[in-house]
């Protein structure tokens, strides 16, 4: 039980630390980490640089998911596969463990 | 952690690819050496997938007041080697980038290098290194995990301070400017996620410590070490 009091400990430590986040910045969306650091290029860059992919055959082969819905939809999809295999191999384990 | 489609400019894509590739086949080997000469093992090289499957899914908001995600690579370096671990990250980084248009395929190669390849490099380096000075385990575990989640995003301020020095200031303001928007970020996410595989390694050797010992994470006498002191 030791190792789970600790990693509760942590646990509610990240969920304090987001709620000083909120608080210290209160007009913030929580948006991709990825989105600000576009910002990051665009002030280094005047604003001059655009993806040079826009139009080429590199987005034909991509899907591009309609809307935020879908997006969490695939995301959701994606957590619950890799939490399928775990809670499976997990069990397996544990089962086999028992029966030997 | 992905860079967009299309924001590294020539050479810089390309040169990522350069580095990532010869690495992702030489994981390739070693997954099908393993797979071949272990078979049983095939189940936690399951598990260790699915753990970076789950954790790059979890988009968490951070102090920063912007939102980041776990990477979980540090559990396949520990137990396959960083070479396995670039494989298992290049399949999710594929995911995401075919169908959720998360980071891309032309960037894909830098993505790799952060989070499949340089990454775990630390995770390894910090687990050999931990284990050979004798501490404890999972103080081990969680260092190696939480460093390899945290590097990953320097590496990608790196990659960009590199394809996008400052005018004034060059690649050291660049650098400033990205590190302060990924790696503050990621330092909540970073220790949660080593906290969490610490956790997650517990349940490995409650179940199925044998094989910890079989591909030489541990020895015999640590894990007799660590189940003295956990019991």
């Amino acid at each position: 039980m030791k190792g789970e009091a600790i990693f509760a400990v942590i646990a509610i430590l990240f969920i304090a630390s987001f709620f000083y986040g909120m608080a210290a910045n209160p007009d913030s969306e929580f948006g991709g980490a990825d989105g600000q650091a576009e910002d990051v290029i665009a002030e280094i860059t005047d604003g001059q640089y655009e993806e040079w992919t826009a139009d080429s055959w590199v987005n034909s082969v991509k899907f591009e998911p309609p809307g935020g819905e879908t997006e969490s939809l695939l995301f959701a999809l994606q957590a619950a596969i890799g939490a399928i295999v775990l809670g499976y191999f997990f069990g397996y384990y544990k089962g086999k463990q028992q029966s030997e | 952690m992905h860079i967009f489609e299309g924001f590294l400019p020539s050479p810089w894509w390309q040169l990522w690819f350069v580095f990532s590739i010869p690495i992702i086949f030489f994981g390739i080997y070693r997954l099908n050496k393993l797979v071949s000469e272990k078979r049983e093992l095939l189940p936690l090289l399951a598990v260790a997938g699915a753990f970076i499957f789950v954790l790059s899914s979890l988009k968490m908001p951070s102090v920063t007041g912007s939102s980041s995600h776990p990477t979980g690579t540090g559990m396949a370096a520990i137990l396959f080697g960083p070479a396995i671990a670039a494989v298992l990250s290049t399949i999710v980084l594929l995911y995401q980038s075919i169908f959720l248009a998360h980071g891309g395929l032309t960037t894909l190669g830098a993505n790799v290098a952060s989070m499949g390849i340089i990454g775990p490099v630390v995770a390894y380096a910090i687990y050999k290194a931990g284990m050979k000075a004798n501490i404890n385990f999972y103080v081990v575990v969680f260092l190696a995990a939480t460093f390899a989640d945290w590097f990953t995003y320097v590496v990608t301020s790196l990659q960009l301070a590199l394809a996008f020095p400052a005018e004034v200031g060059g690649f050291a303001a660049s650098l400033k400017a990205f590190m302060l928007v990924f790696a503050t970020t990621q330092v909540p996410l970073a220790i949660m996620e080593g906290a969490l595989t610490a956790l997650i390694f517990k349940y490995v050797i409650q179940v199925k410590s044998d094989a910890l010992v079989e591909l030489n994470v541990i020895t015999e006498s640590v894990l007799n070490k660590i189940r003295g002191t956990s019991q």
